[in-house]
């Protein structure tokens, strides 16, 4: 099949050249016989001229001798004198077409005559005739001979142009052949070799940078994101299989109990009442992971447009604001207002609630008693701080709070869906809240960071400025 | 209420008509969208419920074709898919709420009573009054029993609503999506100290209490326990 291109390209090359060629010798071939008709005319007009001078001064025998003169001069003009009846009388020729000596004027087309000299191929020339008062006519003309070989020369390098062309078309195909299409054969191959499961294979680069590489690279970039999203389907679906069948045999396990007891029992009723809860928190679970995959996919799941992500902030901060007032301290801020992102105001609110769960679940939590918020036993005041502001092109959100933090060593870690810590795991929650934020900010073409607050995390949500 | 639901999968279309049946409400099935198309323009329902992929003709195309009839009786879309485009398809399709499956029957409940009741023009008074509760939509200001309480916008905007709904359940959901405009539910329970700080405001000083809850369901504003 590459041979079949490679046919294809050098045919198309052959001829589209040879058509160019065609047409510029055409062309010149043109011009250059036209320029020297235009020559022949000139001198002939001027012979015209002087010979009718010579007529005027000395009469038709001054005239007659001074042609027979000119012609029998080497490499003459063409003389021809006939009398009103066409016959010749005098000149260099010995017989023409008698129509030529007809019509007054110059000859329209080169015409064939038979001259002096004996040559063996047809003679040609280009003349002017005019007619005397006593009704003689006389003929001035050139032999063309010259001009019909530069034709014959031009048509000789035409074949020679067609042949080079030939030659040059063979030569594009050794080289498109050789080079390029091997390189297309290397890909196709590679592609094979994908195709057939070798994850790991990518298309060869040579480093010479030219279109080939450059399709390569982006081919291999295509190939890099396909398996950065598959990895993530495998890992939901690992997660799925991993993270999912602990609840729902908790949520087994508590039906089959409570199946064994008496179902009249209050428990039977409580074991219910888990039980839905339990499966609320699965579907929760199971939307998020949804949600996830389809951020992290790229493809449209919210319309984009400038959104005032100061507005958000403030909103999320107003909606938790007496959640934290009930754990008996204040959510303090420092936000830059109207600053705009281009994004979704859903997907981002809902990033900086998660955050905001997140700084409450562990700075409120982990300072307080297992068994409730009695924020008095805690070891010190939970806080939280959320603030806003622009830093060059990019938009900071951040949100801090003062509760354990996360080790640096595991920042990126808790990204991963369902990684939770060692130490959280006790806590509620679905272990998918920090991965959804940090779908959510590359999708806006920004990213999650995590830090230390000292104590605590300090997470920034680090978004690109609008455009608009 | 009549109410006409379209939906495909039997099971589901069963668990609803009998949960509306035991509230009281007098529910239709139609198990495919050409036949609910049909059903719903030969007869006045009060509320439709639309699956959103039905055999035959889907969900949203039926609803946009009676919209395009003149057709404005209140309708919602239950749907599988959850996503921000997805909602907004919908509500352009002419849908009036979307409702993400699964949902728990007390939402949809929830739902269809707030919906049924929203194109009825006591939305649109300028004063709304439960007991001696009163709220001036025009000067924001609310009183009960003569005292001025003093509400932060968002706690007005609260209870704006619940009073609009007075007497029907609104659940968790329903506010932040009215209130707060959030359509996902945050993990925290930050719904709940809002209702406990509007109650401490609205009910605290007085004998009755108007703002219940309304286990795993949601809340309700109404004169006393019953109802």
């Amino acid at each position: 099949m590459l041979r079949i291109t490679a046919v294809k390209l050098s045919l198309a090359y052959t001829i589209s050249f040879t058509i160019l060629a065609i047409l510029v010798v055409v062309y010149m071939t043109g011009g250059a016989v036209h320029f020297l008709q235009e020559q022949i005319k000139t001198a002939v007009n001027e012979e015209v001229a002087s010979l009718e001078k010579i007529h005027k001064e000395t009469g038709l025998n001054g005239l007659v001798q001074a042609m027979e003169l000119r012609a029998s001069a080497p490499s003459a003009n063409l003389y021809v004198i006939a009398d009103p009846t066409g016959r010749i009388i005098a000149g260099n020729v010995l017989d023409i077409e008698s129509n030529i000596l007809e019509t007054e004027g110059w000859t329209r087309h080169p015409f064939e005559y038979d001259g002096f000299q004996n040559v063996d191929h047809i003679q040609q020339a280009m003349a002017r005739v005019f007619r005397l008062s006593n009704g003689m006519r006389i003929l001035v003309g050139r032999d063309i001979g010259e001009p019909e070989r530069f034709k014959s020369v031009v048509a000789r390098a035409l074949w020679l142009a067609m042949g080079t062309m030939a030659i040059a078309s063979f030569l594009i195909w050794i080289f498109v052949g050789r080079n390029a299409l091997k390189r297309l054969a290397m890909v196709s191959d590679s592609t094979k070799r994908i195709m057939a499961g070798d994850r790991s294979e990518r298309l060869p680069v040579t480093g010479s940078n030219d279109e080939f590489d450059r399709l390569s690279i982006n081919m291999n970039n295509m190939l890099d994101r396909i398996d950065l999203l598959d990895d993530g389907l495998r890992q939901v679906s690992d997660s799925i299989a991993h993270d999912l069948k602990t609840p729902l045999t908790r949520l087994r396990n508590k039906v089959d109990s409570a199946l064994a007891g008496d179902p009249d029992l209050p428990t039977s009723k409580n074991a219910l009442v888990e039980v839905i809860s339990d499966s609320d928190q699965l579907i929760k679970t199971f939307n998020a992971l949804l949600m996830i995959a389809r951020v992290e996919s790229g493809s449209q799941v919210a319309e984009m447009s400038s959104t005032n992500i100061s507005q958000i902030m403030e909103d999320a901060c107003e909606l938790y604001e007496p959640v934290a007032e009930e754990d008996g301290f204040k959510i303090t801020h420092d936000f830059e207002a109207g600053l705009i992102v281009d994004g979704s105001r859903e997907l981002l609110s809902q990033a900086v609630t998660n955050l905001l769960d997140n700084a409450l679940k562990y700075c409120v939590s982990d300072n307080d008693d297992k068994q409730g918020r009695s924020s008095k036993k805690t070891r010190n005041q939970p806080a939280i701080h959320m603030s806003i502001k622009k830093q060059g092109n990019k938009i900071i959100a951040i949100v801090e709070d003062n509760g354990p933090g996360i080790p640096a060593d595991k920042r990126d870690e808790v990204k991963i869906r369902f990684a939770r810590l060692d130490e959280s795991r006790s806590k509620p929650g679905t272990g998918l809240g920090l991965s959804l934020v940090d779908a959510v900010a590359k999708l806006h073409g920004g990213a999650l960071e995590l830090g230390d607050a000292e104590p605590g995390l300090i997470a920034k949500l680090v978004l690109p400025v609008s455009k608009a | 209420m009549k109410i006409l639901i379209i939906e495909d999968d039997l099971e589901a279309a069963n668990y609803l008509i009998k949960g509306f049946k035991e509230c009281g409400h007098n529910p239709v099935h139609a198990a495919n969208g050409l036949d609910g198309l049909h059903m719903a323009q030969s007869a006045k329902y009060d509320v439709l419920i639309v699956d959103r992929m039905l055999p035959k003709m889907d969900g949203l195309t039926a609803l946009s074709q009676l919209r395009e009839e003149g057709d404005d009786t209140p309708a919602i879309i239950l749907s599988a898919l959850g996503q921000v485009d997805d909602r907004v398809k919908g509500l352009r399709s002419g849908g009036d709420d979307y409702l993400t499956k699964p949902y728990a029957f007390s939402e949809l409940l929830a739902r269809v009573e707030v919906l049924a009741k929203r194109r009825k023009p006591e939305d649109q008074e300028m004063n709304l009054k439960v007991a001696g509760l009163e709220l001036d939509r025009l000067s924001h200001e609310v009183t009960r029993d003569g005292k001025k309480l003093l509400l932060q916008p968002r706690e007005y905007r609260l209870l704006e609503y619940l009073m609009q709904n007075a007497g029907r359940v609104v659940t968790r959901t329903m506010l932040l999506e009215e209130v707060w405009d959030y359509h996902f539910d945050p993990q925290t329970n930050v719904i709940d100290v809002h209702i406990s700080r509007l109650r401490s405001k609205i009910d605290k000083d007085f004998e009755i209490a108007l703002l219940h809850t309304i286990r795993g369901s949601g809340y309700v504003l109404r004169n006393g326990e019953g109802g």
